[in-house]
């Protein structure tokens, strides 16, 4: 073999080499959204037998009972709505209070790595050991208030997974909340101090109208997060099929449906439905972490 | 009166003390849970939690080894699969980031860090435990690939992203491949940022419970064929959680404990990782 060849064939041989990285890359990287569109189809597919069966009364039928093969998943519906908004009410305050306390007040210092590290800690903890934890701690704290009010003391219901659910996204929401308030321009801020402001006027004029928009947004990702949550809710809320009119009541969220009857799920529209809750998860969280990402990134790119 | 100076600073004042107050509430649960799982868990764990398997109900002792081999032979099989494809979408993401495909990938990635792991659990029971008519922890780990693969994408390309050009240069300048030079000296300088993803990654999934119950199922008995169901720490937690029986809470008590000192020693290595590796330049 002459010089020539050989180097025309080492040539070849890099060639191959480069086309096969630049492909698997790209592979990889087409991979990821034709599984996205896949899984979407999935669901979509599987639902097919219940939204032909039930149709549009899926969402404002209150009756779940596989045994006369009704499906109306709006006691889910509610159920999830609640507790959402119930825990996003209660970890709001605690939320923004965190995120101006690293993001303002105490940006550094060892005060801020402690609470840094004890967040960031709150919210490696798994959301089974919050369920077992709150069956211990939170359910017999309800239990009492129920007695003093003169409810029925049943313990868990609607309050106890709300409660729960707030201390589990309050390290997710406090952690974007300082994001956006470390983000304020200082200038802006030396400019309120230099007239005179103080400190809570720089929060309430300059900083709050800011971030408003980040707040919002934080808030939303919040709400994805709260509304997939199963495990905890599902050890808490109490697994009853019926639209929860108090707070003291039982009832059932979407993902902690499905967690209860998805493997005895038997009959062909009582499968599908199941799947069909989990498509409209699937389509809600979505769209909600689509806009809130979206929100945030407007802040990074300032 | 209500623009005086004192009730200015007074108002300044009393919002801090509101800032603190809440703050320093939030740290309560936290106390509360860890504070909880190590006096319930410390008691229930001896050397016999390690190497038994778990008893019935009404003999006391047992352990539960099979929740343990299980969920480590399914975070295993998961980081396998999740690696090389988070790794090579977040190479692909430094180089590509002005393409159509990279907008589209990179929300389909956000969308994939937002979907509900429950929602995941359905899907790839659909995928892969409807076809083979048995649960298996091959499919408990697929699943937990699906909720790790964002976050190993993102540190890749993050950490890649901030190893500069010229040093790609460099390289090139002295003859070596591209394909050579990406996985020979660029990912090499970022390698502690992916670990630190892969990391985080494992410590996200590690007690995930609800994309399990209909995948990987659980196990009374030990297990290693990973076409068969698989006891998982977090599954026997909420199972023994959800008993009325005691001994079978102490159990979850002390999985608990185990689960969250894996958690807890896997942040602290992220955390050390980071400061000693850190990527500067």
């Amino acid at each position: 073999m002459t010089d020539i060849q050989e180097r025309e064939k080492a040539t070849r041989y890099l060639n191959f080499r480069e086309g096969l990285y630049q492909k698997t890359l790209s592979f990889s990287a087409v991979l990821i959204i034709l599984l996205i569109g896949c899984m979407f189809l999935t669901l979509l597919i599987s639902s097919i037998p219940s939204i032909r069966a039930i149709g549009i009364k899926f969402f404002y039928n209150s009756a779940w009972d596989p045994v006369s093969d009704q499906y109306g998943a709006l006691p889910f519906l509610a159920g999830t709505l609640l507790t959402s908004l119930l825990a996003l009410i209660i970890s709001i305050p605690f939320s923004l209070s965190i995120g101006l306390f690293l993001g303002e007040y105490f940006p550094n210092g060892w005060i801020s790595n402690i609470l840094k590290n004890g967040i960031e800690l709150l919210a490696g903890i798994p959301s089974v050991i919050f369920g077992f934890w709150g069956m211990f701690t939170i359910v017999p704290f309800v239990r009492d208030l129920e007695m003093k009010l003169g409810a029925p003391p049943i313990g868990v219901g609607i309050l106890s997974a709300s409660i729960l659910l707030a201390i589990m996204i309050i390290p997710y929401s406090a952690s974007l909340i300082r994001l956006v308030v470390s983000m304020v321009p200082s200038t802006l801020k030396e400019g309120a101090y230099s007239l005179g402001a103080t400190r809570f006027e720089v929060i309430r004029y300059i900083i709050i109208p800011h971030i408003r928009s980040g707040i919002s947004a934080g808030i939303l990702l919040s709400l994805g997060r709260a509304l997939g949550e199963t495990m905890a809710v599902t050890m808490l809320i109490g697994n009853t099929v019926a639209i929860p009119k108090s707070l003291f009541d039982t009832g059932n969220t979407m993902a902690s449906v499905i967690a209860n009857e998805f493997t005895e799920a038997t009959g062909k529209v009582y499968f599908s439905a199941l799947i069909e809750v989990g498509l409209f998860l699937f389509l809600v969280t979505t769209l909600i972490n689509v806009i809130g990402v979206k929100i945030i990134k407007r802040y990074q790119v300032q | 009166m209500r623009s005086s100076f004192a009730y200015r600073t007074a108002r300044n004042a009393v919002f801090k003390g509101i800032i603190i107050l809440l703050t320093l509430v939030t740290l309560f649960p936290l106390i509360a849970v860890l504070y909880h799982i190590f006096t319930e868990g410390i008691s229930a764990i001896n050397w016999s939690f390690f190497t038994h398997l778990p008893k019935p109900v009404g003999e006391t002792g047992g352990g539960v080894l099979n929740a343990i081999a299980g969920s480590l032979l399914i975070i295993l099989f998961a980081t396998l699969i999740a690696v090389p494809v988070g790794v090579a979408v977040g190479l692909y993401f430094r180089d590509n980031s002005k393409t159509k495909v990279y907008a589209v990938a990179h929300s389909a990635v956000d969308i994939l860090q937002g979907i509900p792991s429950i929602v995941i659990g359905i899907i790839i029971y659909l995928w892969l435990v409807k076809p083979t008519g048995q649960f298996s922890s091959i499919s408990g780990s697929v699943t937990l690939a699906f909720m790790m693969l964002p976050s190993i994408i993102k540190s890749t390309e993050e950490t890649l992203k901030l190893v500069p050009e010229s040093i790609k240069e460099a390289s090139l300048a002295l003859g070596v491949p591209h394909y050579k030079t990406m996985l020979r000296v660029i990912v090499p300088m970022g390698m502690s940022g992916i670990l630190n993803g892969i990391i985080l990654g494992i410590a996200r999934v590690a007690g995930e419970t609800a994309p399990l119950l209909f995948t990987a199922f659980g196990n009374p008995f030990l297990n290693f064929n990973i076409g068969k169901p698989m006891a998982s720490l977090p599954l026997i937690i909420f199972n023994y959680a959800i008993s009325p029986y005691d001994d079978w809470h102490k159990l979850a008590w002390g999985a608990s404990f185990i689960l969250v000192a894996i958690v807890l020693f896997l942040n602290i290595l992220t955390k050390l990782a980071e400061r000693k590796w850190k990527v500067q330049f």
